[in-house]
């Protein structure tokens, strides 16, 4: 064999490698070698000034905000309480975090970033940015950012008096309670493209691993709606992308811009990626300040009752 | 203050161990100038060939065995493997599997392997624990059937060190003419063996947690015990396992059994004590903490204590900033998600499974280190503590 062959076949059978050499080891007690430099899990430097001394640590009083996500049984659990004064701006963060130290870490660089932020800013954080903000974390470990995000969304959730749509999808994976709304948009966010990664990002499947396949087939599903995709053999959707724009439209048209309008308001659809319904709202609505509480409660219960049950309104930034 | 001089706390000996400087010197030769195949012809091999016999009396020796019954192999887990699947071969119309819940990753996921790959041709019982870690004898006896083919249970627990009452069972499973392995790999070295005289048919130890390097182990086959090789190739070990002797290793492991021997009552009286005096010393100094395993049915060097409301990977960490080197049962340092399945299925609850940590220690560790330990890891757990929402204080 040529030598580059060789290269290439090695590395096209790492995966299987590795997975042969780790069942082959002690799978449950991983030593942790003394030496920085080779920490199992190679965290940054900025994920250890993080973890060893963590910026903003207990709990805001009188929090405008909590977020309180995860569980002693998951393994991880952050609970983010947040100050936010009369102009929407946060003044304060403070976090108190049960987890490793990337999950430590992403709960203190969390709160470092949302502090000074309005509270439109800091929504549009994404697990990405908590990660870029620690130079990175190892991808078995990028759960722990999404984690800070969750813990994030739910605290403005909470200072909004909103409920959380990711929480009402359907449970995939037992184990650690993550639905099929949480898979999807980490799906779309973090471009996933294989069940492990979805495991590295959720968790989901990291236990049982019952719910492999249902994974495999969102991924599918999720994957194939962006078109320009790879193909996956996978079973055909209940709805195709156009199907689901032109019901989307006329649900629109038909139901709720009647509703809007009595009110001198008016919406219009921008986009549709998967699940993600984008949409504007126009007149009176859009100065609204409950043009959040608008499009969540009407526009997103109408379109998922009479649609697609799996559908999320999110309005154009 | 204790100190240790900056110098490396190693407390995770049932990971690994160091190779004692006696059995580098002793397989250095093998590596340098005696570099012959052991089944050449001329005198330059057959040199070889000697001290490999050597080697094998002196494993013998130390598991109260015979020389022939000692078969040299890669690792521990090639040895249980060799040893589950001689049996199923040797019985092809026996297909039921006895083991445990607690078992290390080489023999649990070979059972596992044998359901699912198989397609379910094969059926296994894994016994359960109670909350100490211990079996229950009678459901043993009871999962005990015409079509056993073999028990697999391990001599005592890597995680733990819970000892498990090998000897009994091996002679329960000898009335029903149903063949016995033991994984014996920390035990070896720890617990006085006389193999001579028990019903274990097949045991596994490993080089490397008794002081010899990585990549040699041993397949003790009771002699009379029908056998299929699982490695075929040469005629190595009379046949038993194909393949070129690793023949430095084999020497180093007959210096380090040589060696376990001599220390036998040091493991259990001054590491023991080292071990009672750290276990102890963190269960009063750290509040909520708590012993995971049995008292006394356990091993002279292990400690598994569970620090309530902290995270493992959190904690070794830590203890990292001061080179003290444990491991822990937590899901971040699994590999999985999930906390260790020695843990879980001990019932420990996940308050607690999460915050594991194992001490191991060998014959090197000093009263200086278990101080140093003693004094640094009270404020590391109230530290986490003081950062984890589930604390109450």
């Amino acid at each position: 064999m040529h030598k580059n062959k060789v290269t290439d076949w090695l590395v096209s059978r790492l995966h299987f490698i590795v997975q042969v050499l780790l069942s082959a080891c002690d799978k449950n007690i991983i030593i942790i070698i003394f030496n920085r430099e080779f920490c199992m899990w190679e965290y940054t430097d900025k994920v250890q000034q993080h973890f060893l001394n963590p910026k903003n640590v207990g709990e805001v009083e009188k929090a405008s905000g909590t977020g309180d996500v995860g569980s002693l049984a998951c393994g991880d659990a952050l609970k983010l309480t947040l100050k936010i004064n009369d102009d929407d701006i946060i003044t304060e963060a403070k976090f108190k975090t049960f987890g490793c130290a990337s999950a430590i870490a992403s709960s203190s660089v969390l709160t470092e970033m949302v502090i000074g932020m309005s509270v439109d800013q800091a929504a549009q954080v994404t697990n990405e940015d908590i990660a870029d903000a620690l130079g990175g974390l190892p991808k078995e470990k990028m759960h722990c950012s999404v984690m800070g995000r969750e813990a994030l969304e739910a605290a403005l959730a909470d200072y909004r008096g909103l409920v959380l749509p990711m929480a009402e999808g359907e449970v995939v994976c037992e184990c650690f309670g993550v639905t099929d709304l949480e898979v999807i948009r980490v799906i779309k966010e973090s471009h996933l493209r294989s069940v492990e990664e979805i495991t590295n990002f959720t968790k989901a499947g990291g236990g049982c691993g019952k719910c492999e396949d249902k994974l495999r087939e969102i991924l599918h599903t999720t994957v194939n709606s962006k078109t320009e995709l790879p193909v996956f053999s996978s079973k055909p959707k209940r709805m195709t992308a156009l199907q689901k724009i032109k019901k989307i439209e006329e649900v629109l048209e038909r139901v709720i811009r009647p509703g809007l309008r009595e009110d001198d308001g008016d919406i219009e659809l921008i986009d549709v990626d998967g699940d993600f319904v984008t949409v504007s709202l126009r007149g009176a609505c859009k100065s609204c300040h409950k043009s959040q509480t608008t499009i969540k409660e009407y526009v997103e219960k109408q379109l998922r009752e009479l649609v697609l049950e799996s559908l999320i309104v999110e309005e154009e930034n | 203050m204790a100190t240790t001089n900056g110098k490396v706390v190693y407390m995770d000996n049932n990971a690994t161990t160091q190779v004692a400087p006696e059995v580098i010197e002793a397989m250095m030769p093998y590596l340098t100038e005696a570099y012959g195949n052991p089944s050449s012809m001329h005198t330059f091999g057959g040199v070889v060939g000697d001290v490999i016999e050597l080697s094998r009396r002196k494993v013998a020796d130390l598991l109260g065995a015979e020389p022939e019954e000692v078969t040299f192999t890669s690792c521990g887990t090639e040895s249980d493997s060799t040893a589950i699947l001689s049996a199923l071969r040797t019985y092809p119309e026996k297909r039921h599997v006895v083991t445990t819940r607690v078992e290390h990753p080489a023999v649990k996921s070979l059972c596992e392997n044998l359901e699912t790959v198989t397609g379910h041709k094969y059926k296994v019982t894994r016994l359960k624990v109670d909350s100490e870690g211990m079996l229950d004898l009678s459901e043993y006896e009871a999962a005990l059937t015409d079509d056993t083919a073999i028990v697999s249970v391990m001599w005592a627990n890597n995680e733990t060190g819970v000892v498990y009452p090998v000897e009994e069972m091996a002679r329960m499973a000898r009335q029903r003419d149903i063949l016995f392995h033991t994984d014996a790999v920390q035990a070896v070295g720890k617990i006085p063996m006389n193999l001579k005289e028990l019903d274990i048919d097949f045991l596994s130890l490993s080089g490397h947690k008794l002081h010899a390097p990585k990549g040699v182990g041993v397949l003790y086959i009771k002699r009379g015990t029908l056998f299929v090789p699982f490695l075929t190739g040469g005629h190595q070990e009379i046949g038993r396992r194909g393949g070129t002797e690793n023949v430095a290793s084999i020497v180093a492991l007959g210096r380090a059994c040589e060696l376990a021997g001599e220390k036998m009552d040091e493991e259990n009286g001054r590491v023991k004590m080292l071990r009672d005096k750290l276990e102890k010393g963190l269960l009063s100094r750290v509040p909520r903490s708590m012993l995971n395993g049995h008292e006394t049915s356990r091993l002279p060097n292990t400690a598994n204590i569970s620090f309530e409301y902290v995270e493992g990977e959190a904690i070794l960490l830590h203890m990292n900033q001061y080179k003290i080197c444990a491991s822990s049962g937590s899901a971040c340092t699994s590999g999985s998600l999930e906390p260790s399945h020695v843990l879980r299925a001990m019932g420990v609850p996940f308050t607690a499974a999460h915050g594991s940590i194992r001490f191991s220690l060998s014959v090197y560790n000093t009263e200086e280190e278990i101080d140093f330990v003693l004094e640094k890891m009270p404020a590391i757990i109230e530290s986490l503590r003081k950062m984890s929402p589930f604390w109450k204080g």
